[in-house]
């Protein structure tokens, strides 16, 4: 008998989409605030390099990641002689990949929402003896809320719905890399529609009512802090 | 109430010593090349039209810019010098900012905006000095509130409390008023004042309003095209300015050239088209002068007779060309064979019944021509 939902797999999605964010999330602060106020020359390649998962093929960035991670890479060589294991087809090699896969989703909302943070209300800070990281966590970080809140939630629901790049760099190990969008796919294949239908389904509602939950949250007319 | 904070240094030199400049990208350059001399409370204004550099020169003195030369000392204190490549920045330089925006955090409350710079204090001193604050403030039950939520006025106000809480050695106000309304800027003028008096803090204020420099300002800094033009006490500034381009920023409604013709015993004759002007002798005339006329010292009579009654020694046959409404004073221009302006009560245009074309008088004291050598 065909089981309800593939629950392995979607544990394990919800578990790699919560560790992709929170790495993304630490990342991407000091990142985004970099991109947003640095006058380097050379800024605009960094923010190349981070757009560019957003317009290529998920085999390509999968291969690039593969070479990078295999035995014979100074990367693949360092993690096994750290731990013992190979990167590639393990989770996590599949959280390193996914993490370069969902980095535009991170830091262009919050590079943008710090961006737009009025810059007198910065340099008023610094003027009452605030230094750069205290301004950051006093005034940049408590007005860019509804940036930073968009990058988690776009993180999570792209991690959730990779495919290609979980595909060469994960492979299909139930409980290691086999993803929901690997089982829905797997599923298919195999003509087992009624389970790769409602864990569709089931990917379908919760991408939908987190990204309605955001867009309802940003447009409130009362800002969150003044609820407190 | 803040006086301990600036009890008179020893050292004898200026409070405030600025020679400092920025150069733009793409060629301007704006300089901050003024003195605040000690002791005593003092407002210096740095005045000029908008563009002159007003406001970068006040973020040189805030570190908000960094110099490219040129150093600024405060109290002993070098703030910035780029020959030694010191650039203190803002944080360390103890002072108090008033930006044009005011820049009130607007995720904070009041309470939360005045005791955001008091972090080297304790919960119950900050808790103090906010109190302090919103009482000498007049903000008395707003301390929840949020900045959205308040007034033009009561949020200048929290602006101007939140730069003053850590009791500042310099505070930098700039346009402190220009985003009010016309009649809380008048009201506000006073109390302002009056405020900074009590704090004894020396203050740097910009502002384009001729006006506003008058009442707040003890001492004038002009500024045109990045550079500083003249600076002095206000009413020397005022009374004499250095050269026709700061008569004309300070608002001195005529500047016209005219002939010197002759000088004796301290006066000088000019003949300023037909007309003929007696002034007083500035000491180093020669062929040419600036004439400079306030238009407040331009009386207009009917009738041009010779005036046995009065002390004026210039009386000026002149046309009525327009006439401007503006407050409480109506602006006559008028055409004595040059232009020149005078500044009168609508009470008395009206007694007069002044239209536009009428003949009259133009009646000038001697005295209140300044005469600027141009040759």
């Amino acid at each position: 008998m065909a089981p309800l939902m593939d629950w392995q797999a979607i544990r394990l999605s919800l578990w790699l989409a919560s560790l992709t964010t929170l790495v993304l999330l630490i990342l991407g602060l000091p990142l985004a605030y970099w991109l947003a106020f640095s006058r380097r020359r050379w800024k605009f390649l960094v923010e190349a390099v981070v757009a560019m998962p957003l317009v290529l093929p998920p085999t390509v960035l999968g291969f690039y990641l593969l070479l990078a991670m295999g035995p014979r890479s100074p990367l693949g060589r360092a993690w096994e002689g750290l731990f013992g294991s190979t990167l590639p087809f393990s989770f996590e090699g599949l959280l390193i990949a996914s993490v370069l896969y969902s980095l535009p989703f991170m830091i262009q909302p919050l590079a943008a929402a710090f961006a737009s943070v009025d810059r007198g209300l910065i340099e008023a800070s610094w003027c009452l003896g605030v230094s750069r990281p205290g301004t950051f966590l006093r005034v940049i970080a408590p007005l860019s809320w509804a940036g930073i809140l968009t990058g988690l939630v776009l993180s999570f629901a792209h991690t959730l719905g990779e495919f290609g790049v979980v595909l060469m760099v994960g492979g299909n190990l139930p409980g290691r890399t086999r993803t929901v969008s690997i089982a829905i796919y797997d599923q298919v294949q195999a003509m087992d529609y009624g389970p790769a239908g409602r864990t569709a389904a089931l990917l379908l509602g919760v991408s939908f009512l987190v990204l309605a939950f955001t867009y309802a949250l940003r447009r409130r007319q009362r800002k969150p802090w003044t609820l407190i | 109430m803040d006086a301990h904070l600036i009890a008179a240094a020893p050292d004898s030199g200026p409070y405030l010593q600025a020679a400092a400049e920025r150069r733009f990208p793409g060629g301007a350059t704006i300089e901050a090349r003024f003195e605040v001399p000690r002791p005593g409370f003092s407002v210096t204004v740095l005045f000029g039209p908008s563009g002159s550099g007003k406001t970068t020169a006040l973020r040189l003195l805030a570190g908000l810019e960094r110099a490219d030369r040129g150093s600024i000392q405060v109290d002993g204190t070098v703030w910035s010098d780029a020959g030694r490549h010191i650039h203190l920045p803002p944080q360390v330089r103890d002072l108090g900012f008033l930006p044009q925006a005011y820049s009130l955090f607007p995720h904070l409350s009041v309470a939360a905006n005045l005791s955001y710079g008091l972090a080297a204090l304790d919960a119950r001193q900050r808790a103090a000095r906010v109190a302090e604050l919103l009482a000498l403030l007049d903000l008395g039950g707003l301390g929840d509130r949020h900045p959205g939520e308040l007034s033009g006025g009561q949020q200048q106000r929290v602006a101007l409390g939140r730069a003053l809480a850590r009791k500042p050695r310099l505070l930098l106000l700039d346009e402190p008023l220009s985003a009010l309304d016309r009649p809380s800027q008048l009201r506000l003028r006073k109390e302002l004042r009056e405020l900074l008096r009590a704090l004894d803090i020396p203050t740097i204020l910009v502002t384009h309003d001729r006006a506003e420099a008058l009442q707040l300002g003890d001492r004038l800094v002009v500024m045109d095209q990045g550079r500083v033009c003249q600076s002095g006490g206000i009413q020397q500034v005022f009374d004499r300015p250095t050269d026709p381009a700061v008569a004309r920023i300070l608002g001195v409604e005529t500047v016209v050239l005219g002939q010197v013709e002759s000088v004796s015993e301290g006066m000088a004759t000019l003949a300023v088209g037909p007309a003929r002007l007696l002034g007083a002798d500035p000491g180093n005339l020669g062929r040419l002068a600036f004439v400079c006329i306030r238009g407040e010292d331009v009386a207009v009579e009917r009738g041009c007779g010779p005036g046995f009654g009065s002390t004026a020694r210039n009386r000026l046959p002149a046309r009525i060309t327009t006439l401007h409404p503006e407050g409480s004073l109506v602006r006559i221009a008028l055409d004595a064979g040059f232009p020149l302006e005078s500044l009168v009560t609508r009470q008395a245009c009206t007694d007069l019944r002044l239209t536009e074309g009428d003949q009259v008088c133009a009646i000038l004291k001697a005295a209140a021509i300044h005469l600027i050598p141009h040759d």
